[in-house]
């Protein structure tokens, strides 16, 4: 993991007791809400519907099992015992007082955190692949490029008022893990002819109220040209975006009104002017960085695979959870965990005080310190030796963090919704806990298979509807919470949005409407074809006849 | 006009407060100051901009509500979630008799947060 120098020390120090004068200043009056709310947005503090909400930014997903116990450590001294994992692999706390968040931003500095840039117009945490480092699949560890990036983004102050937020992804792999084509900038590392590693730059994704699928920009770009680069497409954005109207104030907007060939035009003239100045990476600078995420001192014992069988074997249970949950690791004997936060009826990316600590000490035991999250909002051990698996299971299922369902609809994405956000129209939370009840039975949910389901309180899109295989988006009707249901989203390489498939469900009928689109495509599925599969070969029309049978027989 | 309160967060602790009766601010909305005419409004709204300027609580506004058997309640579901707690956590819900219901009926969101997402 990367570790701070004393100049990152230093900013994250500082920043602290700016904070610290300007809460005083607020409580004792001198300075007046409007004037303070910028303030504490760019300390990551919001206002939300019961509270003030305290957002901190976790670099790329890396958490220290030492940070995770600091986490554990505030949410029981400063909140209400537990926290919430976003889908930008931050974590929230939802009830922290003003007058003790100085004192929370100084506990997080002494482990190397803090809350900077996780709101407001700013450039936000980098989205990574929570499998970097570690799958077989990727072209190269991702994370070097990702600290470079974190390191050239904090406080840049040119960049400090952007028109809007905005949102970079990285990925190392073809199998993305990141959602990585619904960013503002995606970056995919990439080989060329001669094998030489380089990125992949694609422009002007994003969701929220209107969705689109970023676009190249560029094919291959050089490794050493990276910031300079990135910093060429900020700087257009940065003059060129929309200030005026909030709505068009995005990456994506400005792209789809001059049209790809015309902002590649302006992004490449700047860059040319640029490329070959201070922006420049040198090969040593990669090498300091990439130096703190050398492959872990794992052992070379081969897995002991007839123990593990034997297990499997006598555990249906665990045979299940090393199944869907375990993913396979580029050293031989290790394997890769995903940690479901996801419990049956629970609340989607929810963890407790004592599950903090109890996943640190595990992390501490079982996969070198280390934890990773997920913009799925699952947590990863990733160093995991096979042989540990079984003790790591029942571990695990002490803590209730072992629910089998990772990529089945068990594993929802779901924003907090009207339960604590200001900006909602209607509760998500109780949705995903009613669908998790109504889909437990987990040979069910096997049967069924991958299926990616996210929900959202609003047309921001928190909750990444529009790229769930089934989407769904809480609004507001005459006073009532509705759901509309989209069908056929998908946040990978094959990227696409979801389709709206008709009027909205009332809050009652929504969950036996996605066991309706559920049962029918188990009735039509070919051998072999996921949810995404059947909707794309037989289109939206079947599961409409099944959603709104009295609609389509009046229209035949 | 339709009865009101004023409602806001607390600026010590972001906790969400009603004005009451004296000008002072309670976390119980039927211990509410109502507010059934322009000059209820008009004596509230004054005393709710100097507790704005005093940093006692941030961005003040009204809100509807109806008093029914010794009850008010705010009329529009978000507020419903404001006053009584996040129905998906059990253990913060500020419940009282008369709120048993805010559970399960859907409701408009009366006014949306400026912070963003």
């Amino acid at each position: 993991m990367y570790r701070y120098d004393p100049l990152d020390q230093r900013l994250v120090d500082e920043r602290v007791e700016q904070f610290r004068d300007q809460v005083a200043r607020r409580l004792r009056g001198e300075i007046t809400e409007d004037e303070f709310k910028p303030l504490r947005l760019m300390n990551g503090l919001y206002i939300q519907l019961h509270a003030y909400m305290l957002r901190i930014s976790i670099p790329y997903g890396m958490l220290s099992s030492t940070q995770l116990r600091k986490l554990a450590h505030i949410a029981r001294k400063y909140d209400r015992g537990y926290g919430h994992f976003t889908t930008r692999q931050c974590i929230q706390f939802n009830w922290p007082k003003l007058e003790d968040t100085p004192d929370i931003l100084a506990e997080l500095a002494e482990v190397e955190m803090h809350a900077i840039q996780t709101s407001g117009n700013s450039f936000r945490n980098i989205t990574a692949d929570q499998y970097a480092g570690v799958s077989a699949d990727e072209i190269e560890d991702s994370r070097p490029y990702a600290e470079i990036i974190r390191q050239w983004g904090a406080l840049h102050p040119e960049f400090s008022y952007l028109p809007r937020k905005f949102k970079i992804a990285l990925t190392g792999s073809p199998n993305d893990r990141t959602a990585a084509k619904f960013h503002d900038i995606a970056i995919i590392l990439k080989k060329n002819d001669l094998g030489e590693h380089g990125f992949e730059i694609m422009i002007g994704g994003g969701q929220g109220r209107t969705p689109m699928i970023a676009q190249t920009v560029r094919e291959f770009l050089p490794r050493h040209d990276l910031l300079s680069y990135l910093e060429a497409i900020l700087r257009i954005y940065n003059l060129l975006g929309r200030r005026d109207n909030i709505f068009k104030a995005k990456l994506k907007i400005l792209v789809h009104k001059l049209g790809i060939d015309e902002i590649q035009k302006l992004i490449e003239d700047e860059w040319n002017q640029i490329k070959d100045g201070p922006l420049k990476l040198p090969e040593a600078e990669i090498d300091r960085v990439a130096a703190h995420f050398q492959p872990l001192p794992y052992e070379t014992a081969e897995a002991d695979a007839k123990e593990l069988e034997v297990h499997k074997f006598e555990s249906p249970a665990f045979a299940r959870w090393a199944r869907v949950n375990v993913a396979a690791h580029k050293k031989p004997g290790y394997a890769i965990v995903n940690l479901s936060l996801k419990p049956t009826g629970g609340v989607p990316g929810d963890a407790t005080a004592e599950q903090m600590d109890a996943v640190a000490e595990l992390a501490d035991e079982y996969s070198f310190g280390e934890i990773r999250v997920t913009h799925e909002q699952n947590l990863v051990f990733a160093h995991v030796k096979q042989s540990d698996l079984f003790p790591l299971w029942r571990a695990l299922d002490e803590i209730g963090f072992a629910t089998p369902n990772l990529s089945l609809i068990g594993d929802m994405i779901c924003c907090p919704g009207l339960d604590y956000c200001g900006l909602a129209n209607a509760r998500s939370i109780p949705v995903a806990e009613r669908i998790g009840k109504r889909f437990a039975d987990l040979d069910r949910q096997l049967d069924i298979g991958e299926l990616r389901l996210k929900i959202s309180g609003c047309i921001n899109a928190c909750g990444h509807h529009h790229v769930g295989h089934i989407g769904i988006l809480g609004v507001e009707r005459s006073g009532e919470e509705y759901y509309q249901i989209t069908l056929g989203g998908n946040p990978a390489m094959d990227a696409s949005i979801g389709d709206i498939v008709g009027p909205a469900f009332s809050s009652d009928d929504v969950v036996d409407a996605v066991e309706t689109v559920v049962t029918t495509y188990v009735e039509l599925r070919e051998k072999g074809e996921r949810f995404l599969d059947t909707y794309r070969r037989v289109g939206q029309d079947p599961f409409k006849q099944k959603l709104y049978p009295e609609k389509t027989n009046a229209a035949a | 006009m339709a009865l009101q309160v004023f409602t806001a967060n607390r600026v010590t602790d972001g906790i969400v407060v009603f004005m009451d009766a004296d000008g002072g601010w309670t976390e119980t909305v039927s211990e509410s100051r109502l507010i059934a005419s322009a000059e209820d409004e008009a004596a509230a709204t004054e005393m709710a901009d100097k507790a704005a300027d005093d940093a006692v609580v941030a961005d003040p506004y009204l809100i509807d509500v109806t008093e029914d058997g010794g009850g008010i309640r705010p009329v529009r579901y978000r507020e419903r979630i404001r006053a009584y707690g996040p129905p998906v956590h059990p253990d913060f819900v500020k419940t009282t008799p008369s709120d048993a219901d805010h559970f399960t009926a859907g409701g408009k969101a009366s006014r949306q947060s400026s912070d963003g997402a």
